[in-house]
């Protein structure tokens, strides 16, 4: 996995509530045995017509959204399934950060894994960001603040753990097959 | 010292700390039992053969074929009717995993096959006190057990096949009280439907939901995991019932409990689990369990439930901007008024099944009411399992089901998720037993009602959404 420190990029803005893991990727594309080129797919069913062609309204669709590595979501984003394949569509397509008031706690563990920063902010920040779409941010994982439009730094929370594997790359694997003498005593202790 | 009381989830938590969790690191918590299906495990198994791993506990590990698979039987060329190529490529891909990794596998075809929520209580594998994880949100439903049951992701499923173990900060917990006795026609969906209408889809973050009180208590096994199964709609990672009598009946006797001495030793250990007096919880909701009325949802999220003689909510009488326009886009998808009964909406198709209804008692259930009756609907029969059909068609419930001119199928998630081929046409609507009514969940354009096994049967029989309280 590639660091992250910074990520600066314009917004797109998907203002709906419990935007479930079934909307960012339907269950049709998981079929597959590997992760790559899931991106095509995500939002498929809002983002493509019955003919497959893109609806020229919707918002990932318009010239504006291309290019952008941030994604404003309404609140309790990535709600019901596990499928991890959500965060990878969403990396894959090109997304970088998800910023909501809420995010659900399975997909905010899976994104964690897949360079995708689940970020939550308070509801004033959220409004500032959802009324400013293409607004350009900053997310400094390091200091841990958003910049929103207007300017301000707001600050999230992210886990101290998973804060240090994103900023150095690693992966949870690697910790926990170092954990492998504890591992052991434990089940000899049972 | 005595030390401090301790709910159930504490109990658990504590005995499976492999590592505490610190300010800087989660808590490394061991896994007793992982279960596996085709759908979220091959980049797992990917992930192992890249670095060289082994599975670290394979007597620990347990898997099947349920989402992809397809609901009829074989054809006379002895191939499965699989909907494309692609869905027959990752079930097979699950078998070549299991043989070599050296995987106990229950595949298609073969005696035990079913949806692995079902399938894993039914082997008793699933048992009181365990941690247990798989990568599928409904491992929930494991909870009735007693057990710390949660769903997790392609990555973690790699982690724990190589380490057994997985990082984890502690949740907090929800005490869900029920208190009096569920009324006639009311069952643990509606409960369960209900309790998510008054949490939100989202109430439950970061919580794992125990399920207490009277009305629980009287609760069968089965009911407890319909129960459980859902705490995930509510946002809640894990729903658990403390293990009691009605648990350790259940398991006694099932190919993965323990017997003689050990099952003794088991059940007294078991005793111990239930949370103790005056343990505390992070939140408590009390629910009026002898009030209630059977549920249906109306929108597209589980948390748009209502009881049934209710009429569907008009988003103009909800203050927050952000509620109002989810309703309004919620009832355009649905094709629903504001205002309107959501009895007497039409119907084009039922479907009983899925992890949350589709076991024995549920069967059982929808049959009741088909007896003697004929469909006006197409109604889908799907078990949970190769064990619950089995069991159903000994007390010739596949009859009854095809005498009233249902769909009695093979076992799988069918019309759940609609993977496998089986699900809805564009426009049409649905009452359906599984658990969620998420946009184009059945079927891309599909409208999904979620409702009980008996409204299911009895808005089948009459072809639009009914009460079942006027057939019984
Ligand atoms: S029945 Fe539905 S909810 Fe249950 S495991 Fe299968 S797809 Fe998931």
């Amino acid at each position: 996995m590639n660091p992250i420190r910074v990520i600066e990029s314009r917004t797109v803005v998907l203002p709906r509530e419990n935007i479930d893991t079934d909307q960012i990727i339907p269950a049709r594309f998981l079929k597959v045995t590997d992760k790559a080129g899931l991106g095509k797919s995500a939002f498929a069913d809002w983002r493509y017509g019955p003919d497959g062609a893109p609806l020229p309204d919707f918002v990932l669709n318009r010239p504006e959204a291309q290019g952008c590595a941030v994604l404003v979501a309404g609140e309790n984003f990535g709600c019901g399934s596990s499928r991890e394949h959500a965060p990878w569509a969403l990396h894959d397509y090109g997304f970088r950060a998800v910023l909501s008031t809420r995010i659900a706690d399975i997909f905010k563990s899976n994104a964690l894994k897949n360079g995708l920063l689940p970020i939550v902010v308070d509801a004033a920040s959220h409004a500032a960001l959802v009324a400013a779409p293409g607004a350009t941010v900053r997310i400094d994982l390091e200091a841990q603040t958003v910049t929103i439009p207007g300017g301000a730094a707001v600050p999230f929370a992210i886990d101290g753990f998973s804060r240090y594997c994103l900023l150095n790359g690693v992966d949870e694997l690697g910790f926990l097959l170092g954990q492998a003498e504890a591992i052991a005593v434990f089940e000899g202790a049972r | 010292m005595p030390s401090a009381p301790r709910t159930l989830l504490e109990k658990i938590w504590d005995g499976h700390l492999v590592r505490a969790e610190t300010p800087e690191t989660p808590a490394v918590l061991y896994v007793d039992l992982h279960l596996v299906h085709e759908v979220t495990s091959p980049q797992a198994f990917s992930l192992l053969r890249e670095r060289g791993l082994p599975v670290r506990r394979l007597d620990r590990t347990l898997a099947t074929m349920d989402h992809s698979t397809p609901t009829l039987p074989r054809g006379a060329d002895g191939r499965w009717p699989f909907i494309d190529a692609q869905a027959e490529a990752q079930v097979a891909q699950l078998s070549r995993n299991a043989a070599e990794f050296g995987m106990e596998l229950h595949g298609l075809g073969t005696e035990a096959q079913g949806v692995i929520h079902v399938f894993g209580p039914e082997m008793g594998a699933t048992q009181p006190g365990m941690t247990v994880v798989c990568g599928d949100s409904h491992t929930a439903t494991h909870g009735a057990f007693g057990a710390l049951a949660f769903g997790i992701g392609t990555s973690e499923v790699g982690h724990v096949l190589a380490t057994q173990c997985l990082l984890q900060r502690r949740p907090r917990t929800l005490a869900v009280r029920v208190e009096g006795r569920l009324p006639a026609g009311v069952g643990a969906k509606d409960l369960i439907l209900a309790i998510i209408a008054r949490l939100g889809v989202g109430g439950g973050t970061g919580h794992v939901i125990e399920y207490l009180g009277e009305a629980v208590r009287a609760l069968s096994m089965e009911a407890r995991m319909t129960l459980c199964n859902m705490s995930i709609e509510a946002g809640a990672r894990a729903g658990m019932v403390a293990p009691d009598q009605t648990t350790f009946a259940w398991l006694e006797g099932r190919e993965k409990a323990p017997t003689g001495k050990a099952w003794d030793q088991a059940v007294a250990r078991w005793r111990a689990l239930p949370s103790d007096p005056g343990a505390r919880y992070d939140r408590e909701l009390t629910i009026d369990g002898a009030s209630l009325a059977p549920m249906i949802t109306f929108g597209t999220n589980p948390g748009h439930a209502i009881a049934i003689s209710a009429r569907v909510p008009d988003p103009a009488g909800e203050a927050d901007a952000a509620v109002r326009s989810s309703l309004q886009g919620a009832l355009a998808y649905m094709g629903l008024r504001p205002g309107q009964p959501i009895l007497g909406q039409p119907v084009d198709v039922v479907f009983v099944g899925s992890c949350t209804n589709g076991r024995l008692e549920d069967l059982r259930e929808a049959a009741a009411v088909l007896r003697g009756r004929k469909v006006k609907t197409r109604t889908l029969i799907v078990p949970g399992s190769q064990r619950v059909k089995k069991a159903a068609e000994a007390e010739g419930l596949d009859a009854v089901f095809r005498a009233a001119g249902a769909e009695w199928r093979e076992p799988g998630c069918s019309m759940c998720i609609a993977m496998n081929g089986d699900e809805l046409r564009p426009g049409q609507y649905a009452v359906s037993t599984s658990n969620r009514n998420f946009e184009g969940r059945q079927g891309k354009g599909g409208r999904t009602f979620l409702a009980s096994p008996l409204t299911a049967a009895a808005s089948a029989v009459t072809g639009m959404i009914t009460d079942v309280r006027g057939l019984l």
